[in-house]
């Protein structure tokens, strides 16, 4: 079969042809693009979009997921959410995770990336190492921690009992006072690698001349880093900013395999408050509204996010334009 | 041209091909007897290796039996299978054949009808061939909505070589005799008790047990429909007050409050802890998890009585297991089920000590001393009390469950444990 014609003949072909009035050539690309996007949006739509209306939807009635829709209560769902001393304790466990993961999991990332450079003899070594974690299933990482964080015979206290034999052994994951940081430290072994990953490559865009020039001129190692580096990477930095909060937020099965939200409520998030309280409470009207909440909290962050701190990363977006 | 007639018949043998498989496949449709291949799908329990194995030999004896029927086991540990149940329920495509503790949460279930009502089958001899008692947890308002196959009762197992260790002669009868043994085992060195608090539903046993010794089946009934203060009442603080008398004793092993029930099995079997509060089926549990040439001497006792409780010293709190049927389930599954609990069966697993038999002529099949002592346990109550977070609807469940551990860890006071579930109850029974 032919794909490619001689040129020759298609200009001919071409300017024998009248030129396309403006609006229909414009409808024809458009409907080009509608029909290439058609599976993606389908997808999207049926999976995603759909689900959270019917979420919303549900979350007006107090349903148990067995009998009929009938039980219509308007939004005493979000009421008797926000009236839970419970629940506002799982919004302040994501929110607190939210910060540490922006106070420390991301400066120790860029900390790490920073020093492995550009040159550092085994950075490909190092950076694979780091990686490694994020590669693990979630459900695997809890069930290995798990065994470290063991109260009698784990890994963690065998350590630290090895270094100092008078102690006497923790808790960790049974001790409500410590349980979320003990989970934290597991979320930054697990996804620091990927921010780290991140970064390195970042940090391989930035052109040497800047750094040459910068040297030339006087600067230090640090005032390099400081003034020409972190400003270079600040593309990248924007963007693991909102990877990692929206992780922050939804996150679950690490928790749920480690301490199921427990104990006594020490770790819930909310994804775990929905599958206990929700889901397998059979209160689905109330699930759906936990559901309709973790969404709006995601949705408004990213939006104004995009809008209001990523504006030169995303100039094209939609968020940007005003006509 | 002929290639494109070919890809449009292609893709239509793809797009028809989904239907054309899914409609020879699973048969489940109501009754269907005689020769046509059936699939049951069973789901069940997740024991030691051992039991498990048994489970399946009932299954291929069966099969052998009936070569057109087919059963797919599905085997789920405790926690996973309630939370794997709750899903298949909510899409509306029950099992089968599915593990079962009776109660409000599979009255739920029969409400929504996605149980199959088994009161015509059990009517003549198989409904006969059951202890009445244990059939009545899986029947509501004269509808059989499951059949038993265990039903024993909540007590002490212990281990007598630590018991001995610490100098204990007597065993409690009381519950201030139950604190000094606890004592005593704290001051040998032992940990007391084995508890998998993690896990939520161990613990609540030790609270419902105190509030069925202290408020008694009068206590109880009160409660459940809801007179005068409901569960706010005098036996169910006094529950709470007389656990944290316990728990100030701090007789639990490291890391209770995180840890799940198979942690409390292994506690006990690797002679970590001195004794456990726990079900008909924990000596086999313990048994399994006894390292390699050592041996588990198991003792047992029941709850002792609380000074100046209401209630009866024999009552017993417990449950048992038991399988429903689900809605689409083929009548063949009945069948298995009929040949689950018959005597045959019943006697096997008696002797293996994985069950108390709750069918007639079964009895006297156990030949462990511990089961035997469950049977006499049980058969001598005056009043048996299901399991709570059974027994009731998922949101009182919850309550009880959050609120005991909240008690273990220290973060609340018997009033407001009360209030929580009375306030749950409130909700929750209205109009039932």
């Amino acid at each position: 079969m032919q794909l490619i014609s001689p040129s020759a003949t298609e200009t001919e072909v071409k300017s024998e042809r009248p030129p396309a009035s403006p609006a229909r050539s414009r409808i024809r690309r458009a409907s080009i693009i509608l029909l290439f996007l058609l599976p993606s949006v389908i997808l999207y739509t049926v999976l995603v979009v759909v689900p959270i209306i019917q979420a919303a939807y549900y979350s007006l009635f107090r349903w148990d997921g067995l009998e009929p829709l009938v039980n219509f209560v308007g939004l005493h769902n979000y009421l008797l959410a926000f009236s839970n001393p419970v629940f506002l304790e799982t919004f302040a466990h994501n929110l607190l995770i939210v910060a540490l993961s922006l106070c420390i999991e991301l400066p120790f990332a860029l900390l790490v990336s920073l020093v492995i450079g550009k040159k550092l003899p085994g950075g490909m070594i190092f950076r694979a190492i780091f990686f490694m974690p994020f590669v693990i299933s979630e459900v695997i990482a809890g069930v290995i921690w798990q065994f470290i964080y063991r109260p009698d015979g784990g890994l963690l206290d065998a350590i630290l009992q090895a270094l100092n034999p008078h102690f006497q052994g923790g808790l960790w994951l049974a001790d409500p006072r410590i349980t979320l940081i003990c989970i934290f430290v597991v979320i930054v072994w697990k996804y620091f690698g990927l921010y780290v990953v991140l970064y390195t490559a970042a940090i391989q865009n930035v052109p040497d001349e800047i750094v040459e020039a910068a040297r030339v001129d006087g600067a230090t190692g640090l005032q390099v880093t400081r003034y020409i580096t972190i400003p270079l990477l600040g593309t990248t930095i924007r963007l693991s900013i909102l990877l990692s909060v929206l992780g922050s937020l939804q996150i679950f099965d690490i928790i749920y395999v480690m301490t199921h939200g427990g104990p006594i409520h020490a770790s819930e998030v909310f994804a775990t408050y929905l599958i206990t309280y929700g889901i397998n409470a059979f209160a689905m009207g109330y699930g759906s509204a936990i559901g309709v909440v973790m969404f709006l909290t995601c949705f408004v962050f990213a939006l104004m996010y995009q809008r209001f701190a990523m504006q030169r990363d995303v100039a094209s977006s939609i968020a940007m334009q005003e006509a | 041209m002929k290639r494109r007639e070919f890809l449009a018949s292609m893709g239509g043998l793809v797009l028809a091909s989904p239907l054309a498989i899914s409609a020879c496949g699973n048969t489940s449709t109501g009754s269907t007897t005689g020769n046509q291949k059936v699939t049951i799908n069973w789901w069940f329990l997740d024991g030691q290796a051992k039991q498990n194995a048994d489970w399946q030999n009932v299954a291929k004896q069966y099969m052998k039996a009936h070569p057109n029927v087919t059963i797919k086991t599905t085997i789920i540990e405790n926690q996973a299978f309630k939370q794997k149940l709750a899903t298949v329920m909510q899409a509306g495509q029950p099992p089968d054949i599915f593990h079962s503790w009776g109660g409000g949460i599979l009255f739920n279930y029969a409400k929504a009808g996605l149980v199959k009502d088994l009161t015509p089958d059990l009517q003549g001899g198989w409904g006969d061939s059951f202890s009445q008692s244990a059939l009545n947890v899986y029947a509501q308002n004269g509808h059989n909505w499951g059949v038993p196959w265990d039903m024993g009762g909540i007590a002490f197992y212990y281990n007598k070589d630590l018991f001995a260790k610490a100098n204990i002669t007597q065993l409690p009868t009381t519950w201030s005799q139950f604190l000094q043994v606890v004592q005593q085992l704290k001051s040998a060195g032992i940990t007391p008790i084995a508890l998998g608090e993690g896990d939520k539903w161990p613990g609540h046993y030790w609270w419902a047990y105190l509030a069925t010794r202290i408020g008694g089946k009068a206590g109880f009934d009160a409660a459940a429909t809801q007179q005068g203060a409901g569960f706010a009442s005098q036996p169910f603080v006094e529950a709470g007050q007389r656990l944290q008398e316990l728990i100030a004793l701090k007789p639990f092993q490291k890391g209770f409050l995180g840890a799940v029930y198979n942690d409390e099995i292994t506690a006990m079997g690797t002679g970590k802890a001195a004794m456990e509060l726990m079900g008909q089926w924990a000596p086999a549990a313990d048994e399994g998890q006894v390292p390699k040439g050592k041996t588990l001497n198991l003792g047992f006792f029941p709850f002792p009585m609380v000074e100046g409780g209401a209630g009866n010293p024999n009552d017993v709190f417990g449950g048992g297991g038991g399988y429903a049927v689900g809605k689409n389930a083929p009548q063949e599954a009945v069948d298995f089920l009929k040949f689950f609990t018959s005597v045959q069966v019943q006697r096997a697993f008696g002797k293996a000590g994985y069950l108390t038999p709750v069918v007639k002529g079964a009895s006297d099949a156990l030949t462990n001393p511990l089961l035997r002592d469950v049977q006499n346990m049980v058969a001598h109550a005056p009043y048996f009390q299901l399991y709570y977070d059974q027994y009731f609807p998922p949101a009182i469940a919850n309550a009880v469950l959050d609120g005991t551990q909240a008690l273990y860890a220290g973060t609340t006071t018997p009033q407001a444990v009360a209030q929580q579930v009375q306030a749950a109850a409130a909700t929750a029974l209205q109009g039932s």
